[in-house]
């Protein structure tokens, strides 16, 4: 690495890494360092002075029940999201690594939900499922089953789980196909010699070999549902009815940006930030090695 | 070597067995995946047919549920109107304008990302400077610092700087990327320095390098790079519903959010339909037609 042949310039590189850090700069560290600052800081009702309180936004914003409450709903939500989108995408990767014909257009057909914007997801879904005109909320209500997700919680949660999690189908698809053809034909191979079916094959062979994919795309799916499903959650139910679908992220922006509650906003965001950095340190600490796409 | 030799040889030999009769699938479990196969692209795809339908009914017909499981007959009419008619709920505004900003700002993302983050790890890996490790790791834990974290004071830095309702304030704050720089910087790093010790020789400077011997060694990775940064811009949320309030300002995204009332009995239904096939269209095409750029895009910025 240091024998590396290089440039002699002496101001050049500045210039060149400059913009991105002039830009890294005002919009990242500055806010970040801003955030932090408020966190320990509490302004009186009218905004005219602002006091040093140390951690008491912190120990005020994990006492309230309502953080309590979007911290089981965070925890819900996202490990439901990532079950469903995994385990679906899983049985079809393996599927389409069964067949021969066929596999370039199942994957066109598999990937391209990708590029749907979550909030549009989330509000195309709601279309089919609202009350007053959606299709699939008419046959659920002829079926005789009380379903309105505008009114009801655990319904809203539905809905809104059932479009994140069609949404992240297509990656999770992607990489799990990656991962299945990077396992050893052999290996497979020699346990059909010995006579193992199919299924004991897969339970046996090739999903722990595919451990690494898996473990990978907890990680990504986890941070997907965190941070990337604000928009489905602000288009579809606006963390209603009641704070039924008020996940961390949609709390920060709602406490900060409508209800302008500063302090508290700020440790709610010292706290994201720590979690941040916990799942992108494992993401790189476990995953970088041990999995190779070819 | 040997060893794909042997594979080809045996593939040879067994032929078509190779595919499945060596791995013991049976024609039926074959026939099994493709009905499950089938049964997913439906799912996947399903949602979308039914936004796609419903926006060429007519709002009559779109308010009376079962919707139709075929396309009606206002298609032209539809989206003349939603195109041409300008959107009441959102201001008047029409939909090519919104378009219009959402293409600038992926564009501007896309573009803007691939262009500071290369400069950047041009800088990082070819050239020795003091900080230049302090630099990259500036860079770096970006990654950590999403929009989400610091929404507040980022808010109040785009106030303070005028950016509110502007195509920078779309832009600029979203195109730093610690990803496409350490794409780039870990690409840069396998080019063999022979190749550099020869461009000096024969008397190129950094330019002339960057320019004839970098650029096109980069084309597969800025191609793939785009495709996944264009669909990052594309579908932003929570960064365009901050710092846009006209509504000539929105993207599309926002406005089909704005234009959305439940509680209100005079939604225009089949124009959001209309706009939803819209704003999904342009992003699945690129994905679509750019598959191959996609797919390494994808697989290369998570590492």
């Amino acid at each position: 690495m240091s024998a590396r042949v290089t440039f002699p310039n002496k101001i050049l590189p500045y210039a060149l890494i400059l913009p991105q850090l002039v830009i890294v700069g005002i919009f990242f560290y500055w806010p970040a360092s801003q955030a932090l600052y408020q966190s320990v800081l509490r302004e009186d009702p009218f905004g005219l002075r602002t006091t040093f309180v140390g951690l008491a936004n912190f120990r005020h914003v994990l006492t309230q029940p309502s953080y309590i409450n979007s911290l089981q709903t965070t925890a819900v939500f996202s490990i439901a999201v990532a079950f469903i989108a995994m385990s679906v995408a899983l049985l079809l990767a393996v599927m389409a690594d069964k067949v021969i014909k066929g596999k370039g257009f199942y994957r066109t057909m598999m990937i391209w939900p990708y590029a749907v914007a979550p909030a549009i997801a989330g509000m195309v879904w709601l279309f089919m499922f609202n009350p007053t005109m959606g299709t699939f909320a008419y046959m659920l209500r002829s079926a005789g089953y009380a379903w309105d997700p505008l009114l009801k919680g655990d319904q809203a949660m539905i809905l809104i789980i059932a479009a994140a999690a069609w949404k992240q189908i297509s990656y999770n698809f992607l990489f799990f196909v990656a991962g299945l053809q990077a396992i050893p034909k052999t290996l497979i191979e020699a346990a059909a010699i010995d006579g193992a079916g199919e299924t004991k094959r897969f339970w046996t062979i090739v999903f722990p070999l595919l451990a690494p994919t898996t473990f990978f795309l907890l990680v990504i799916n986890t941070t997907y549902a965190f941070f990337d499903t604000f928009g489905i959650i602000h288009a579809v139910t606006g963390g209603g009815p009641g704070k039924a679908t008020e996940t961390l992220v949609y709390k920060v922006y709602h406490d900060g940006f409508v209800n302008l509650i500063l302090g508290d906003s700020a440790a709610q965001s010292v706290i994201l930030m720590v979690m941040v950095i916990a799942l992108t340190a494992i993401q790189f600490r476990y995953v970088e090695k041990k999995v190779h796409y070819g | 070597m040997a060893d794909a030799a042997s594979t080809k040889t045996r593939a040879e030999v067994f032929g078509r067995r190779e595919q499945g009769g060596m791995l013991g699938i049976s024609k039926s479990s074959r026939y099994v995946a493709h009905a499950i196969l089938i049964l997913g692209v439906l799912i996947v795809a399903f949602p979308i047919y039914y936004t796609f339908t419903a926006s060429t009914h007519s709002l009559q017909t779109i308010l009376r549920p079962p919707l139709p499981l075929t396309p009606g007959d206002h298609f032209f009419k539809n989206y003349y109107d939603a195109i041409f008619g300008g959107v009441g709920r959102i201001g008047g505004v029409s939909v090519d304008l919104l378009l219009f900003n959402t293409t600038v700002m992926a564009l501007g993302i896309a573009v803007g990302k691939i262009l500071i983050s290369i400069l950047s790890a041009f800088a990082i890996v070819f050239f020795r400077f003091p900080g230049r490790m302090l630099f990259f790791w500036l860079i770096f834990i970006t990654l950590m610092l999403p929009v989400e974290v610091r929404i507040l004071p980022t808010y109040k830095v785009m106030v303070d700087l005028n950016l509110i309702d502007t195509y920078a304030g779309l832009v600029l704050p979203l195109i730093a990327s610690a990803t496409a720089t350490l794409l780039f910087r870990q690409f840069f790093m396998t080019i063999p320095g022979e190749l550099l010790e020869a461009a000096r020789v024969d008397g190129a400077g950094p330019w002339r390098f960057f320019k004839d011997i970098l650029m096109p060694l980069s084309k597969t990775n800025i191609a793939a790079l785009f495709v996944i940064m264009f669909i990052y811009g594309w579908t932003q949320y929570l960064w365009p519903l901050l710092v846009t309030n006209r509504n000539d300002m929105n993207t599309i995204v926002i406005a089909l959010r704005k234009m959305i009332s439940f509680a209100d009995a005079d939604t225009q239904w089949h124009l959001v339909m209309v706009t939803s096939i819209l704003a999904i269209l342009p992003p699945v095409l690129v994905v679509v037609f750019m598959q191959r750029w996609f797919v390494k895009g994808l697989v290369e910025t998570e590492k």
